[in-house]
């Protein structure tokens, strides 16, 4: 089962590569990872969406929380919880894909942030599934790159991963 | 006070109450060095290579359970001690490993000497720290050393890049008295319900094993383990790395489990139907196959760490807390419990275990006209009357002092569990011998392992460390050849050495006084006179019998109940035999 893990851990350097060592180091899988610094710049949050068994996952959660730089963690998939994922994907624009694209877009919500006569950069924000159907939706041909964040999440109502 | 960083390493290492300092100099922890040559507080040991520096710091905190703590430069010797790192982690054993860097300003940039320290030692370390200012020098040490020493023990690096260190820059120094980090609390109590439930399916228990680990040792548990013990009259049994943990002449004891367990301890597990595991981690060495482990018992785990929980088996009433203060808690409930045990069904079961236990499974041909490395531990126990430190390295003689010598007390049986290091027996005795002067220390070791490390002699000759090397010499690397003659048809492939030095010779040349023993009615009289010699070191070069095999054995696949044994129970033992 997919599992999204939200991580507090101290903001010092080398923090990623012990989260990211600890999951190559005992086979874990990860299928992505973002990480920023939060309000409080001393801490860094990290999210990571795995995928395990309920023994992995119960593994997984435990060999994180031994790490000493990790402050807390939680698996957003215990709870309900709301996920977005940012994207953004060059296409190309000229006469045939023009206004193709761009009600694609309307329809998926996207934002258009950059034009040229040949190109647009479609700004979208969504769960994976959405970005990957619009992805989908959008010619092969006409894709000339895509980046994606890796969800991130939070659990609903007034409970918080903080301190 | 005002100090250099040099001068606060060596100043916190004293304010932490360090009594050895174990390393070897180079260029980037020369101003260090400096700093260790103005004072005497801290002794310094010099090694001969930067991995039996770690062993013999590693040795020094397992038999005292104070931190042992190494100093070594960057690059080359920085790597050489990660082998002793890796066997201090899989061991769980407080360690403080201070490593010279390149010059903050040269880092990364392939810089004579530089390695990256803190990359390379990540996945063997509890912690690791790259001290990049000066003014967080004293407070990481204060958290090396704590985070080493609390929750589930292990060694903690702190690479110091050398301008850190340099002379002509001083600042305050403050070495904080305690120190509490955010994301680091260690669990100490257990959870009341759990241990309330664990009691009562202990009482309730029909066929009880108290199955104690490395961890009773490490948690300085061994009197509430031996207390608990003793109150239900269950039988024990220890891991390898438990040995010691509870006295293994004790009538409750049914020796160590696992791959070269006994035949009484395995089958214990096999038939219990509820097994207390108490600071032990079902390591692969002792669970044998995992399908078949242990198919009647309900589990309960102590365990400081919720990660050993459930990691491998899983328990069915899991408690995470130190394995004192949880065992303390047991014996109160269980005297105060209304639930009384099943006296019958405990003394059937105690009989079937004597059943097992007289199918005799540590028997050998003790007729034989060659030495049996079984019949030198045992005359090795007998003269040290079971109250030596033993430290060994891996391998066939390990599993025999395991075996055949009975420990009594916690902290005397040293050696590689988890990572199974050669080479770590003979540095390992000298840290003991060192915290332990007055003391017999014996290191069991082989022909194959003691190579490994052999040049710890010259450290031993200069700060006068007289252990007794007790090497059992059947020109073969034991432990490979006996698995290459089950599994392989007796392919001996790379398990025997052309060339084995004349050890005798060898041990003179460092100083030291060398035996050769080749006769079995010549090692008990060899070994009351190497004892005697108290100010020397002795090495006894002992020719075994090159065919002995470490019975009883759990072959890969197999269960507890499926050893194989040196002979079938029953048969007896061909004492003409040669």
């Amino acid at each position: 089962m997919r599992h999204i893990i939200s991580i507090l851990i101290e903001n010092e350097a080398g923090a990623l590569s012990r989260v990211a060592g600890l999951f190559s180091a005992r086979g874990y899988n990860i299928e992505s990872l973002t990480v920023a610094p939060t309000e409080d710049l001393t801490l860094s949050r990290m999210t990571v969406v795995t995928r395990g068994s309920d023994e992995v996952i119960e593994q997984i959660t435990k060999q994180l929380n031994k790490l000493i730089d990790v402050v807390k963690l939680i698996d957003l998939a215990e709870a309900v919880h709301v996920e977005r994922e940012l994207m953004l994907v060059k296409v190309k624009a000229a006469e045939v894909y023009r206004d193709e694209v761009k009600s694609l877009s309307d329809i998926f919500r996207g934002k258009i942030i950059d034009v040229t006569s040949t190109s647009y950069v479609v700004e979208m924000t969504g769960t994976s599934d959405k970005l990957d159907a619009f992805v989908e939706a959008l010619d092969e041909d006409a894709v000339i790159e895509v980046v994606r964040s890796g969800p991130m999440g939070m659990s609903r109502g007034e409970k918080g991963l903080h301190l | 006070m005002e100090l250099s960083g040099g001068e606060i390493v060596v100043q916190s290492l004293k304010d932490e109450g360090v009594e050895f300092l174990f390393g070897y100099p180079g260029g980037a922890v020369l101003h260090l060095y400096d700093a260790i040559f103005h004072q005497e507080e801290v002794k310094h040991i010099l090694v001969r290579h930067e991995q039996a520096a770690v062993h013999s710091a590693d040795a020094y905190a397992r038999s005292t359970g104070k931190p042992g703590v190494v100093l070594v430069t960057s690059g080359p010797g920085a790597t050489n001690a990660v082998t002793g790192i890796a066997t201090a982690h899989l061991d769980s054993i407080p360690m403080v490993i201070i490593s010279g860097q390149v010059g903050t300003p040269v880092i990364g940039s392939d810089a004579f000497q530089e390695v990256d320290m803190v990359g390379i030692t990540r996945p063997c370390v509890k912690h690791n720290f790259l001290v990049k200012n000066l003014a967080d020098l004293a407070v990481t040490m204060k958290k090396a050393f704590h985070v080493a020493t609390t929750g589930r023990p292990g060694p903690v690096v702190v690479d110091i890049p050398k301008d850190i260190t340099a002379p002509n820059i001083k600042i305050p120094y403050e070495y904080p008295k305690e120190i509490s980090m955010r994301s680091y609390n260690p669990v100490v109590k257990g959870h009341s319900g759990q241990i309330k439930k664990a009691v009562d399916l202990l009482l309730k228990a029909k066929r009880p094993m108290i199955y104690a680990g490395g961890g009773v040792i490490l948690g300085n548990g061994s009197e509430e383990l031996t207390a608990f013990s003793r109150l239900l009259n269950y039988p024990v049994t220890n891991t390898l790395m438990g040995l010691g943990g509870f006295p293994a002449t004790d009538k409750q004891f049914v020796g160590m489990l696992g791959m070269h367990g006994t035949y009484e301890a395995n089958m214990g597990m096999h038939e219990s139907d509820v097994i207390i595991a108490i600071g032990a981690r079902f390591d692969d060495r002792v669970t044998g196959v995992l399908a078949k482990f242990c198919p009647y018992a309900k589990i309960v785990h102590i365990d400081i760490d919720p990660s050993s929980i459930s990691k491998t088996v899983k328990v069915d009433v899991p408690i995470v807390g130190e394995v004192t203060t949880v065992l303390k808690e047991m014996i109160d409930l269980i005297k105060a419990s209304d639930i009384k045990v099943d006296q019958t069904a405990l003394e059937s079961w105690w009989n079937q275990i004597n059943k097992w236990r007289d199918v005799n499974c540590l028997e050998y041909d003790r007729g034989s006209k060659l030495i049996k490395p079984q019949y030198v531990i045992e005359q090795l126990y007998e003269v040290t009357k079971g109250d030596a430190f033993v430290t060994s390295d891996v391998g066939q003689h390990q599993m025999f002092a395991s075996q055949y010598y009975h420990f009594d007390k916690p902290r005397r049986w040293i050696n590689s569990g988890g990572l199974g290091t050669m080479g770590f027996g003979l540095p390992a005795a000298i840290g003991v011998k060192l915290a332990h002067p007055g003391s017999d220390v014996a290191c069991v070791t082989g022909e194959a392992s003691i190579q490994m490390c052999i040049q710890e002699l010259a450290t031993a000759t200069q700060y006068r460390t007289p252990v007794k090397v007790i090497n059992l010499n059947n020109q073969y690397m034991g432990m490979v050849r006996q698995w290459q003659e089950f599994s392989y048809e007796s392919r001996y492939s790379q398990s025997y050495m052309e060339t084995i030095p004349d050890f005798v010779k060898l041990a003179e040349a460092y100083g030291h006084v060398g035996m050769r023993i080749d006769k079995p009615e010549d090692v008990r009289p060899a070994l009351e006179e190497a004892f005697a010699m108290k100010d020397r070191l002795v090495f006894m070069d002992i020719m075994t019998d090159r065919t002995e095999n470490v019975y009883p054995m759990i072959e890969a696949g197999k269960a507890h109940n499926e050893m194989k044994l040196r002979v079938a129970p029953g048969t007896p033992i061909n004492r003409e035999l040669a």
